[in-house]
């Protein structure tokens, strides 16, 4: 029988990942990996992690990574990709990383238009940590940091970055995808390949931001997160493709 | 060599291009300013990259970045910037990344004052960030020896894969006098520094799951944890062999004093003063702040030494932590600060010299 | 041998160029030592300015003494701040067109005295009154050869050759006044 699907070697075969069941990081990842291989670009990828979750991984993918300090992703892949023009610079941060702590660096490096490319996890909530409250928690969604919800008068809205980074003129490519769908989740690897080919091309700054599910710090099971994804996370982040230039 | 007026700030910019610096990033701040400013006309010269981040923090880490990929590479802040790229410098110390950085630094704590002050050396020879990690931290007390000591910086940062921080303060930095430059790395040269890096430096490898490269500023594993910090504190024993100090007419001294950068320049020449009128009055000069010196106070015939004399353009005095450790109690250490901005001034000095001889 | 400099006046008035064209000559052509260091201010623009210039032919400890054995004061607050660090017998330089001679409450330091804000706008320029005091200062004090500092004004102003032969009259007119007060 002709073999049409196999594990994408950019994960290593012996290594079990970080990740908790149920939690999109895995897809996320496997889409980056098939994306690397598929583009023939494995060789040049440099992965840089925020702190998070979103640092489980790094034991297990087979490319070239390097841990940022909290929310830096973007400026230390600023100074990578200025000084080796070759390489495929990627950062991959989480909603802590990228809209709280690392906003100004976020912002600035987009501003810049700095031709790199950013996967950005959004799953509303600080996940290594144990669930605090995210720039992107939803209204009225609890965190252990808002054991009441989120409450607009006193923490404010939830941020939407794809829509922030829109105001700014040098951005490229900025979509919002999700992975609770199989169609989701190819437009989500398809979004990932575009955002690598514009950094080819030396569009500049491409953000892909996906909205994924957190079942353990939602307390959700795996299925039950998808629900909520479906009910409340889209309705406030609405997918689609926000900028393409 | 021709000698040129140069600025101690642009004549540290220009010493780190001349060591093979491609890639600068920084943030405004006095009394620093020249070094951005002057990397953002020189590096287009030189094929290299200058960023203005948009913080301290962002540059440190843009300086990461660039260094993680091989490339040599330097960032600049001057004391409440330093304190914000104490990140940065924390994490590359960890991922064990060369990068070189100057605190051209001012008077503290807070905002503090623009003017010079030598207020950061406990920051800058105990606690750069967080984690215990260690440094060498290079003072230079001329504009000369500011540049000799960047050029150094980065091939001890190669050689250690740690960085390195040259501790100026705003009149190294501000003032100008003569120097005589050191040769200018050639492209190849660079390129060769650039491609010795390239097994390890953060740029892309074949699909190899041992030989990949992984930069990480810390282990999830314990074990893995302590022995990484176990190999890095031997490489911090290693700098015995590095310790630069100046020592000047130490052997009769009656008094001896104890300072580093523009006061240890400053004391220099009240030895001369001193002893021109007949005084027996000596200098130790720390040039590697860390690693420390301790060693230059035993050459001290403390049968005829009366103090050592602590000098630093610090309130508290910190310097005097390291002296007492060298002195060991043989004999009595007296100080002569000043701080806010205050330049030390040769006239206290020679004040509390001869107070001291008076006793 | 070491001369400490102090020039101090109002920002705009070329206070840091004077020192600077001294030290790059300094530099340039003599085997002497020489720190030139400005002191400076939060501000950009406004409030008093002043630089430090040390020549040597020994080390240099401090860019900055406490006391001056030259002082160029170009405006009054300067002279007031600045005259109790000159040393007894110290040359004290002051642009007799804005310094009020008689604010010199000091008998025991040499006056030079030089109208430098007149004679530039004589000279149709008022921006070099600070060539004219360079020049005024060499010209009594010799600290470093006439010619040598000319060179370096020369160079410094390559890129504006439109401007040298005004400075090069207000250098010179400026030597003539030095010489004529020793």
């Amino acid at each position: 029988m002709e073999k049409i699907y196999s594990r994408t070697k950019t994960i290593q075969e012996d290594k079990v990942s970080g990740f908790c069941p149920g939690c999109m990081h895995s897809t996320v990842v496997k889409l980056i990996g098939e994306a690397l291989e598929e583009m023939n670009l494995v060789e040049k990828a440099v992965m840089v992690t925020g702190i998070g979750c979103c640092g489980l991984h790094m034991d297990y993918i087979a490319y070239d990574t390097i841990t940022a300090p909290h929310g830096r992703a973007t400026a230390v892949a600023t100074g990578m990709k200025r000084t080796s023009p070759d390489s495929l610079i990627f950062t991959y941060q989480g909603d802590g990383d990228f809209a709280s702590i690392g906003l100004g660096e976020s912002i600035s490096a987009a501003n810049r238009g700095e031709n790199i490319t950013v996967i950005f996890i959004n799953n509303g909530i600080y996940g290594m940590t144990g669930g605090q409250m995210a720039p992107t928690t939803l209204l009225g969604m609890k965190a252990s940091t808002a054991p009441k919800g989120r409450i607009a008068e006193e923490h404010g809205y939830p941020m939407h970055m794809c829509e922030i980074l829109n105001q700014l003129t040098a951005p490229a490519y900025l979509v919002r995808t999700s992975c609770n769908t199989p169609q989701n989740v190819i437009k989500t690897k398809n979004a990932i390949k575009k955002a690598f080919q514009n950094q080819l091309d030396g569009k500049g700054f491409s953000m892909v931001e996906i909205v994924t599910s957190c079942p353990t710090n939602w307390g959700l099971d795996p299925l039950a997160a998808l629900d909520f994804i479906e009910q409340k996370m889209l309705p406030e982040f609405p997918l689609g493709v926000i900028r393409d230039r | 060599m021709a000698r040129v007026l140069m600025k101690g700030c642009e004549a540290i910019a220009e010493a780190a291009v001349r060591a093979g610096c491609r890639f600068f990033a920084g943030y405004p701040i006095t009394p620093q300013n020249e070094i951005p400013e002057y990397f953002s006309r020189r590096m287009p010269e030189v094929g290299g990259t200058f960023v203005q981040g948009e913080s301290e923090v962002a540059s440190v880490n843009m300086v990461y970045g660039a260094a993680s990929a091989g490339t040599r590479s330097m960032t600049s802040s001057s004391s409440p910037g330093i304190a914000l790229k104490s990140e940065g410098i924390s994490y590359a110390a960890a991922a064990r990344i060369p990068m070189v950085y100057a605190n051209i630094s001012r008077g503290g704590p807070g905002v503090g004052a623009i003017q010079p002050a030598q207020q950061d050396y406990f920051q800058a020879t105990k606690a750069s960030g967080n984690g215990g990690f260690e440094m060498m931290v290079l003072a230079p007390s001329t504009v000369q020896e500011a540049v000799d000591l960047t050029y150094k910086a980065f091939d001890y940062a190669d050689r250690d894969h740690n960085p390195v921080l040259i501790l100026a303060d705003g009149v190294i930095g501000t003032m100008m006098e003569p120097v005589e430059l050191p040769p200018m790395k050639s492209d190849e040269e660079v390129a060769a520094i650039k491609a010795a890096k390239a097994g390890w430096a953060c740029i892309g490898h074949k699909l190899d799951y041992a030989n990949r490269s992984w930069i990480q500023p810390g282990q999830w594993d314990t074990k893995k944890m302590q022995a990484e910090n176990e190999k890095a504190a031997a490489m911090y024993a290693s700098w015995e062999k590095d310790i630069q100090v100046e020592e000047y007419q130490v052997a009769d001294a009656e008094v001896v004093i104890a300072a580093y950068g523009i006061s240890g320049r400053i004391g220099k020449s009240v030895v001369d003063i001193c002893r021109a009128a007949g005084k027996k009055v000596g200098l130790i000069r720390p040039i590697t702040v860390h690693p420390f010196p301790y060693a230059a106070f035993d050459h001290i015939d403390y049968s005829v030494c009366k103090a050592v004399l602590d000098v630093e353009m610090s309130i508290p005095a910190q310097l005097v932590q390291d002296v007492r450790m060298a002195v060991k109690g043989r004999c009595p250490i007296e100080t002569c600060l000043c701080s806010g901005g205050n330049i030390m001034s040769r006239e206290a000095v020679l004040k509390a010299v001869d107070a001291i001889l008076a006793k | 041998m070491e001369t400490n400099l102090c020039v101090a006046g109002f920002g705009g008035q070329g206070v840091m160029t004077l020192g600077k064209f001294l030290a790059d000559a300094t530099c340039n052509a003599t085997d002497k030592n020489v720190t030139f260091f400005p002191s400076y201010g939060a501000e950009q623009r406004g409030g008093t300015a002043n630089c430090f210039v040390v020549i040597s032919d020994g080390m240099i400890g401090a860019p900055l003494g406490d006391v001056m054995d030259d002082l160029i004061v170009m405006n009054g607050p300067s002279l007031a701040k600045f005259l109790p660090t000159l040393k007894q017998g110290g040359r004290l330089f002051i642009n007799s067109s804005i310094v009020d001679e008689k604010e010199v409450n000091r008998s025991d330091v040499k006056l030079i005295k030089a109208p430098v804000t007149e004679m530039a706008l004589e000279m149709g320029n008022a921006k070099v009154l600070n060539v004219i005091m360079l020049g005024v200062y060499i010209g009594y004090t010799e600290v470093v050869p006439a010619e040598v500092v000319w060179q370096t004004i020369e160079h410094k102003l390559g890129s504006k050759p439109k401007l040298l032969p005004l400075n090069k009259q207000a250098f010179e007119k400026g030597l003539e006044l030095g010489r004529s007060q020793k």
